[in-house]
């Protein structure tokens, strides 16, 4: 039953994905972009976890922190560029 | 046992995260668009994180699972505190139905620019030089 269960949220992250993917080439603006790769983190991190709980691999767990950390550090480095303008 | 209760969380985290995509996708404004992703994406991914942690295995992953967790809930308020405070003072356009704007009338500090300095179809734009005297920031 967890099999189908698994596939099932999979499949949702999946098309979250996708939706958050659609905001990412819509825009309008900037922030609007950063705003879509910071969910993306999280959902990648999200498939990461669901897979190593179900099969078992507990190895790919690292690869989610390390993802956690380099999304948050790009959400923090792109916020700081917005807000000084462009660098003369 | 865990696996019902690990497929009842996986199912209600996935649920979040979707909501927390279609907010992106169907709010109106950057703030608001972010406030759906914060909140509906941090309750989603706990639960699929507390799902995994429920599928036994050693003591290595759970604490791996508990340090994602932690950071996380730590990190996303600060990144959207940061996104906020950078795209209102940059002058991203605000919803024309936003009700309150407390430092639209603030006598210092800085405002809200409304040369609108990010432009809407390309991000920043660069017209420093056009206009000088919008060099508030």
């Amino acid at each position: 039953m967890l099999d189908v269960i698994t596939h099932i949220t999979l499949v949702t992250l999946g098309v979250a994905l996708l939706v958050a993917f659609v905001r990412l080439v819509k825009g309008p603006t900037l922030p609007d972009r950063i705003v879509a790769m910071d969910l993306f983190g999280v959902l990648v991190v999200g498939v990461i976890v669901v897979l190593a709980g179900w099969s078992g691999v507990r190895a790919t767990l690292d690869a989610a922190i390390v993802i956690a950390l380099v999304g948050f550090l790009s959400t923090v480095a792109y916020a700081t560029y917005v807000e000084r303008g462009d660098p003369q | 046992m865990t696996d019902i209760v690990t497929g009842i969380l996986w199912l209600v985290g996935s649920a979040f995260t979707l909501l927390a995509a279609i907010g992106v996708l169907r709010m109106p404004d950057v703030f608001t668009r972010m406030q759906a992703s914060t909140k509906a994406s941090t309750l989603g991914l706990a639960c699929l994180l507390i799902g995994a942690a429920l599928q036994g295995g050693d003591f290595a992953s759970f604490i791996r699972i508990a340090s994602i967790g932690a950071f996380v809930l730590l990190t996303t308020p600060v990144s959207a505190h940061v996104i906020a405070r950078a795209s209102y003072f940059a002058g991203v356009p605000l919803w024309e139905g936003t009700v309150l704007d407390e430092r639209r009338n603030a006598k210092s500090g800085r405002r809200h620019d409304k040369s609108g300095s990010i432009d809407a179809a390309s991000g920043i734009t660069h017209d420093r030089e056009a206009n000088p005297g919008s060099g508030s920031r």
